[in-house]
């Protein structure tokens, strides 16, 4: 007996057969017939592309944790060399890309370019054989247009994979000029200032910091930004590298001193949680609320980075004669500038001509003058002209980074093992926060690290 | 927010999909034909063969070859390059954060089921036969419709805080505030913060204890709850002595769905503390492990475990189910 009658059957097979021939017919045939504009008008236009050459028809994908808004942004300025070069950029964001990344890699399907935002990420890669060097035309950009501390950031065990791409500048403070001046405040210019500053402030009856580390599953990591401006700061940039890279453990009690002078701002219930409560609401506060306080006059001071711009509340004026602006977080001497920051880097996992001509061209500094023009955007590129700066905040970032006095170091949890620097440091300090002490904490982080 | 489905920029995923749906016929069509054309003798050992290979394959595909994958990636250092034998499990039993979320485990499998099927029973006790008992059942179910994404979300605002004297947002601190206490922050403090979490499964799972042990409370036979009624059974006495024991298998069934769902919890977890705070279990440690810090020995270690605590339970059903079948 037969599992279907014959007509049944006669009918299944001719119908997959017509579906076959549908959806081949469908591939096959490219709709988009390559636009033929050639002209004058465009030769000029593509002028500057032209060093990067003719790849018609060819594809790039890219993968990135930079999505919405500043994802479209991306795709405008990089929409002219498209055109030019005659090939297609298919940019991916994704806000787990952390594990992706490693997921999409270990299935044999990385993209052909990703923005890695931690170089310690980077690394793993690049030790575990999956990147691709940088060519030597995006090494010689890198090199004539950032510091040596940006470029060896991008470099592994002597190679070099990947050129930076944006920057965020972490070391500020946020407060409200129009606060400042009502109350004859000034902006302290070293640490011992900052806390007779913050000791004025309570006076007032105002709780003057105001911080929030929550942050779904990375909850705790603007508590380690904390941790590290002031590592930085108390045992300079040498000790600071020591540390990121484990030569100095995680329980020193050198590290232990620096945890403490945060901990006299973070943990002392007189001077936090402005606009929320004691100390413990910092760990259930959200990082993007943490500093809204300030413009209510409950809170006068917030440590954060240069993106915190984009999370006023809306009808905020971000300048320094307006509503919120922010000042250096000082350290001990004025002389000296320490700068912790963050950025991103663009690794590859081909190197196909195409590949490489995007890498060159996001390494140059009319990329990122092309980007700045169209919105809110910081790049350490010495290229970029600090003109095209689009708001106060952007442009005080673009000075401090382009400022050679400036020490620039990247933020250490994004330098470490992620079993650390995205695990255990953030838990951690979220733990710190709500009331364990500094050496418990430190141990608990310096017994993670991995062993091998 | 731009809802229109662009036919022409979709067009090579639903190419894909018609690919997808195309080689399906195909194979099927294939399958059918080889059947079709088989001599007559050994046509019932082929049927067997032939219709059961696409299962067994998948089978081996996607649980057999990773599962062994897994087991041997629980003996090796975080990339996988160089064994290191029981050190990821040695870890797991001594390390101080790593025994934390196998106490968390434990505590939500020793409640949640338990929980679950009281909270299930008593509600479809209590409603059975009343006059809005279909009302009172499809309330209690209505959460079952959320993602548990979803509804770690929702008691995530339940339970938000805001400092005293501004207007709080989380419905609990609201009530306390009401009956004069001061906000409380319900998660960030352990080990309480692990209860306030497994309120939400039990709020979601209640519905479904309630929907199948009602029907089995309806499928005792009138005249076994007539002669104890005749026999003058109190209502305790009616409930322990003669409902529970008709509807035993119902009972293990609820209980046995549950450990194991519990087991394998994430999503509220995840989503409501992110595993902080002590309240992280195995399976969101597992993910933080393998996915999150690249350390993918100790998250395959926690894989396995968790495989062997699911075991035991597993076994039981299927001999229960066989026992119920005879």
């Amino acid at each position: 007996m037969s599992l279907l009658s014959r007509p049944v059957r006669a009918a299944l097979i001719a119908g997959s057969m017509s579906l076959a021939l549908v959806a081949t017919g469908c591939g096959s045939s490219d709709p988009k017939a390559p636009a033929a504009d050639g002209g004058d008008s465009a030769s000029a236009e593509c002028a500057p592309f032209a060093q990067f050459g003719k790849h018609e028809g060819k594809k790039v994908s890219i993968y990135s944790p930079i999505r919405d808004k500043e994802a479209d942004l991306f795709q405008e300025t990089w929409a002219p060399f498209e055109k030019c070069t005659g090939m297609k950029i298919t940019y991916e964001g994704t806000g787990e890309f952390e594990a992706q990344i490693q997921v999409r890699t270990d299935g044999g399907n990385p993209p052909d370019l990703a923005f890695f935002p931690q170089p310690g990420l980077l690394e793993r890669f690049a030790k575990a054989g999956k990147l691709k060097p940088a060519p030597a035309e995006v090494k010689k950009l890198t090199e004539q247009n950032w510091s040596a501390d940006w470029a060896k950031y991008g470099t592994v065990d002597g190679t070099f994979y990947a050129a930076p791409l944006g920057a965020s500048v972490k070391s500020f403070v946020w407060y409200s000029p129009k606060m400042f001046a009502e109350k004859g405040w000034t902006v302290p210019t070293t640490w011992d200032e900052l806390m007779t500053l913050s000791n004025t402030i309570a006076g007032t009856g105002v709780k003057p910091w105001c911080a929030g580390i929550e942050s779904g599953e990375a909850t705790g990591w603007p508590a380690t930004d904390w941790i590290e401006d002031i590592l930085l700061r108390e045992l300079g940039p040498e000790e600071y590298d020591n540390w990121v890279a484990h030569k100095l453990p995680f329980n020193d009690p050198k590290v232990v001193a620096a945890v403490d002078k945060v901990g006299s701002i973070l943990k002392n219930d007189k001077f936090v949680n402005g606009g929320y409560g004691p100390v413990k609401s910092i760990s259930s506060t959200a990082f993007q609320e943490g500093g809204v306080p300030i413009t209510e006059g409950k809170c006068a001071l917030h440590r954060q980075a240069s993106f915190y711009a984009n999370f006023w509340p809306e009808g905020t004026k971000v300048a320094e004669d307006g509503d919120v602006f922010a000042f250096y977080l000082p350290g001990n001497d004025p002389s000296k500038k320490p700068v912790l920051g963050a950025g991103e880097f663009v690794g590859a996992f081909a190197d196909r001509p195409e590949v490489q001509a995007v890498q060159a061209y996001l390494a140059t500094g009319d990329y990122a003058n092309a980007r700045m023009k169209l919105g809110t955007y910081v790049s350490a590129n010495k290229g970029v002209d600090i003109a095209n700066a689009q708001n106060p905040i952007d442009k005080l970032s673009i000075e401090m980074l382009q400022d050679p006095n400036t020490i620039f170091r990247f933020d250490g949890s994004d330098l470490m093992p992620a079993a650390v620097g995205a695990g255990t440091f953030w838990k951690g300090m979220t733990d710190w926060i709500n009331g364990k002490d500094t050496k418990t904490v430190l141990d608990y982080i310096e017994a993670s690290w991995p062993k091998s | 927010m731009n809802l229109d489905f662009d036919f022409a920029a979709e067009q090579p995923k639903l190419v894909q999909l018609l690919l997808g749906v195309v080689a399906f016929c195909a194979v099927v069509a294939l399958l059918l034909l080889l059947l079709d054309r088989a001599p007559m003798r050994q046509r019932a050992r082929l049927h067997a063969t032939i219709l059961l290979a696409p299962a067994l394959i998948l089978l081996a595909i996607g649980l057999i070859v990773p599962a062994v994958r897994t087991t041997l990636l629980s003996f090796m250092n975080g990339d996988g390059s160089r064994w290191v034998g029981l050190d990821n499990y040695l870890w797991m039993f001594t390390q101080p954060e790593a025994v934390t979320v196998l106490r968390n485990t434990l505590v939500w499998v020793a409640l949640v089921p338990i929980l679950v099927t009281s909270v299930g029973l008593l509600y479809a006790v209590v409603v059975d036969r009343t006059r809005f008992e279909s009302i009172a059942k499809s309330l209690v179910f209505l959460p079952m419709a959320i993602s548990f994404v979803g509804a770690g979300i929702i008691w995530k605002f339940v339970y938000a805080y805001r400092p005293e004297g501004s207007d709080q947002i989380g419905l609990l601190n609201q009530i306390v505030v009401a009956l004069g206490g001061t906000p409380q922050q319900w998660l960030l403090e352990p080990p309480l913060n692990t209860l306030f979490l497994i309120v939400v499964m039990v709020w979601i799972q209640a519905g479904f204890a309630t929907v199948v042990l009602s029907a089995a409370i309806k499928g005792i036979p009138a005249e076994i709850v007539e002669a104890a009624r005749l026999d003058g059974a109190s209502p305790v006495q009616m409930f322990f002595q003669v409902t529970l024991p008709c509807i035993r298998s119902a009972v293990v069934v609820v209980l046995v769905t549950q450990s194991i769902g519990t087991l394998k919890l994430f999503d509220i977890v995840r989503t409501m503390t992110g595993g902080q705070f002590d309240t992280s279990v195995i399976a969101n440690e597992m993910y933080n492990q393998a996915f999150r810090y690249g350390e993918t020995g100790k998250g395959a270690a926690l894989a396995v475990f968790l495989f062997v605590l699911v075991t035991p339970i597993v076994v039981y059903q299927i001999r229960q189910r066989r026992e119920a079948a005879r």
